[in-house]
């Protein structure tokens, strides 16, 4: 139950994080991307930020045998190996995040809007999701 | 650079940061929404529940936000084809490449990991150069 509350409290901050810094705005994360025009480079502090305030505060986290109220910490592991398949999953979700502007943390924070838009972009989201298990664990 | 809003990216970032922090302090588990929401559905039932409640958490925290505090309205005019095909493109390359923007971006890149920083780096520069292709050679 513990574990479920702290999931519950971490989805609260970082849904806050994601609307106060407006990465949740799509038309934000497009005038991020756009380089070449009247380029707002805000989304850079965004991240810029999370990762400082993560990689302090994990420094510490993992001098911990086993986190509070678990056995075990669940990293990916670390491998240094860079398969076709992580390149080109990477382009499909650059090309569709450059596209609209959304990525699935964002489009899930926008969904409160109670607009068509960011309801159809989480439905196709799953569908994506869906196809990829489709094709993928069957083999 | 008119539009540029380096205190509210600050502190929304820092807030962002605090969450991975502590999911990992507490739970031991990476903020990648990506693989958060995968997972909700298809983990080990007794694994599901905190998914579900940390995506429930982020939902109501930014329906408070927006409803309260509207920061911008957002403009809701794009193209429902082009929205359907970015969704589609987002869900399925965030499965094959493991990760998002927090699961590679921030809690891979806090974790120096090479694998994150070259999908990083690559969904970075096509976003850029999409977004390009579409502003600036299309006009859309």
């Amino acid at each position: 139950m513990t574990k479920n509350i702290v999931a519950l409290i971490c989805g609260i901050l970082f849904g806050l994080g994601l609307t106060i810094s407006q990465m949740s705005n799509p038309d934000k994360v497009l005038a991020f991307l756009d380089i070449a025009g009247n380029w707002d480079l805000s989304l850079m502090l965004v991240m810029f930020s999370a990762l400082t305030t993560l990689s302090v505060a994990q420094y510490f986290i993992l001098k911990r045998q086993k986190p509070v109220c678990d056995s075990q910490f669940y990293l990916p592991k670390k491998g240094n190996i860079i398969e076709v398949r992580l390149i080109l999953g990477a382009v499909f979700f650059g090309v569709g995040w450059g596209l609209v502007g959304y990525c699935p943390g964002s489009a899930l924070a926008a969904l409160s809007d109670g607009k068509r838009e960011p309801f159809i972009f989480t439905i196709a989201l799953g569908i994506g999701m869906m196809l990829f298990s489709r094709f993928h664990n069957k083999k | 650079m008119e539009n540029f809003t380096p205190y509210s990216a600050l502190i929304g970032g820092c807030l962002i940061g605090l969450s991975a922090a502590l999911l990992l302090f507490f739970n031991g588990r990476v903020a990648g929404i990506s693989g958060i929401i995968v997972d909700s559905f298809s983990a080990e039932i007794e694994n599901r529940y905190w998914r579900a409640f940390f995506l429930i958490g982020l939902m109501f925290s930014a329906a408070i936000v927006n409803t309260f505090f509207p920061v911008v309205p957002v403009t809701y005019s794009r193209n429902i084809l082009l929205v359907i095909v970015s969704g589609i493109l987002v869900g399925y390359g965030t499965r094959l490449g493991n990760g998002c923007t927090s699961g590679h971006a921030v809690c891979g890149l806090a974790r120096f990991s090479l694998r994150s920083a070259v999908a990083t780096i690559t969904f970075m520069s096509t976003a850029i150069l999409t977004s390009y292709i579409m502003r600036h050679i299309l006009e859309y």
